[in-house]
């Protein structure tokens, strides 16, 4: 498995970055961490042109607060963002679920935006930034712009991003007093791609559950203050609304139960922290 | 911005193991065969190459990286630590190495030098693992001789042994 020959460019400056994207009309393509782009050009899933590797731009390092939200930079690497000393006290769920990202010897150089580049649907840091609310920040040439995480991951590895343009950053809101939040997900084996993954954000007004590994993408609902079996009968409507993929893992019936009692045990977790 | 073209060969330098080393990478070319074809250093070995597997686990400027999810030439300018340098001597093992050999903790070797690599790192930052701990990390390995379990009291052992002052040295 070797991958099929391309010109590699080594930016150092988002101008240089923006002119090669622009340049290349889609046959170019981001290096960050390479977790997930070196094993594609590997199989030759993918055949850039261009790889163009944006970890020595400096504006793209770091881990910033603004207002409210927790900015992470492009060349930000997953275990930079784990072992980030204000990450529990600013955002519990991501402290909740990077440790279920890959394995420490891949989180090490994967990065935080890379794995919303990816768009997996079972990827934890996509369903993290669904569930609360998050944005991609995305850059070109000729200026910038933001989108939800609602609106940005649609389909199987498939985003809104164009093909000029860059993720320079993705906004997690940071925590808010009186929010309590809970993390599970279902594998084989601590690591492995997550069959199902659910995370829940609870407040005093109801609950925002998403959903991973199930459908082509990330789903997010939010349920309004559901007790008993109330709550059960929202799930399973729910679960029955989600287009749930089959594969060699696990079947869509399976898939759809997983989401009924992970999602029960995340809901009621995420209430019981609010307490 | 340095452009290098698809169809040539690049200078790549790096630090390996404390050395200057250099050689010629294409573009596409993966760390571990720059590693094992250019700079003949054949320590890391070559498993799934794409990630999955542990094998070819090594260290980039102290981080722990797959060289076969790393193209050579991300690697230019780094301090690169493969499996070659754990040894304090020729004819002397490692604190961590001499542990596995004493609890059999491998048999083929094909996943040795990776496991090593990870452990050895481990085992710098995390000085008193559980064996719940060990487990988990190694997760990121695959052996398929061992079952593990002497990997794990190898692992516990060498930890001890460093607690109690014994070095490399």
């Amino acid at each position: 498995m070797k991958p099929a020959r391309f010109d590699y460019v080594r930016a150092d400056s988002l101008a240089e970055v923006h002119d090669v994207l622009a340049a290349e009309c889609g046959e170019a393509a981001v290096i960050a961490g390479g977790q997930s782009l070196v094993p594609l050009l590997s199989m030759r899933m993918a055949r850039p042109k261009v790889v163009l590797d944006i970890m020595r731009i400096p504006e793209l390092a770091g881990i910033s607060l603004d207002g409210d939200t927790i900015r992470v930079g492009a060349a930000v690497r997953q275990a930079e963002l784990l072992a980030w000393s204000q990450l529990k006290a600013r955002q519990p769920l991501l402290a909740l679920t990077l440790p279920w990202v890959g394995h420490a010897q891949t989180r090490a150089r994967g990065t935080v935006c890379g794995s919303v580049a990816l768009a997996d649907p079972s990827a934890e840091i996509p369903l993290t930034l669904l569930a609360l609310r998050g944005e991609v920040e995305l850059s070109t040439k000729a200026g910038r712009r933001r989108v939800a995480a609602e609106d940005f991951f649609q389909g199987l590895m498939s985003t809104a991003r164009a093909d000029d343009e860059l993720i320079e950053a993705i906004r997690f809101p940071c925590g808010r007093p009186g929010e309590g939040h809970a993390f599970r997900e279902f594998a084989r084996r601590h690591g492995d791609f997550a069959i199902v993954a659910c995370a829940a954000v609870a407040d005093g007004k109801g609950v925002r559950l998403a959903v991973g590994g199930v459908a082509d993408r990330p789903v997010a609902r939010t349920f309004a203050g559901l007790g008993g079996s109330m709550l059960g009968q929202a799930l399973d409507a729910f679960a029955h609304e989600l287009e749930a993929r089959e594969d060699l893992h696990a079947t869509a019936a399976y898939r759809r139960e997983l989401v009924r009692q992970l999602g029960r045990q995340v809901i009621e977790e995420a209430r019981r922290c609010r307490a | 911005m340095p452009r290098l073209s698809a169809d040539q060969r690049h200078c790549v330098r790096l630090t390996l193991n404390g050395r200057a080393v250099e050689g010629e990478a294409e573009p596409r070319m993966l760390l571990t065969d720059f590693l094992r074809h250019v700079i003949g250093a054949t320590g890391t070995h070559v498993g799934c190459e794409h990630g999955v597997c542990g094998a070819c686990t090594i260290e980039i400027d102290g981080a722990l990286a797959r060289a076969c999810l790393t193209l050579a030439v991300q690697a230019d300018g780094t301090s690169v630590r493969t499996v070659e340098g754990l040894a304090p001597e020729p004819g002397r093992l490692s604190v961590l190495q001499a542990a596995f050999r004493r609890h059999h903790a491998l048999q083929c070797g094909f996943c040795t030098p990776g496991i090593l690599m990870s452990l050895d790192h481990y085992l710098r930052s995390h000085p008193l693992p559980t064996e719940t701990d060990v487990r988990e990390f190694l997760g990121g390995h695959l052996c398929r001789c061992t079952g593990y379990v002497p990997i794990i009291a190898a692992a516990l052992d060498a930890a001890e042994r460093l607690r109690n002052g014994e070095t490399d040295a």
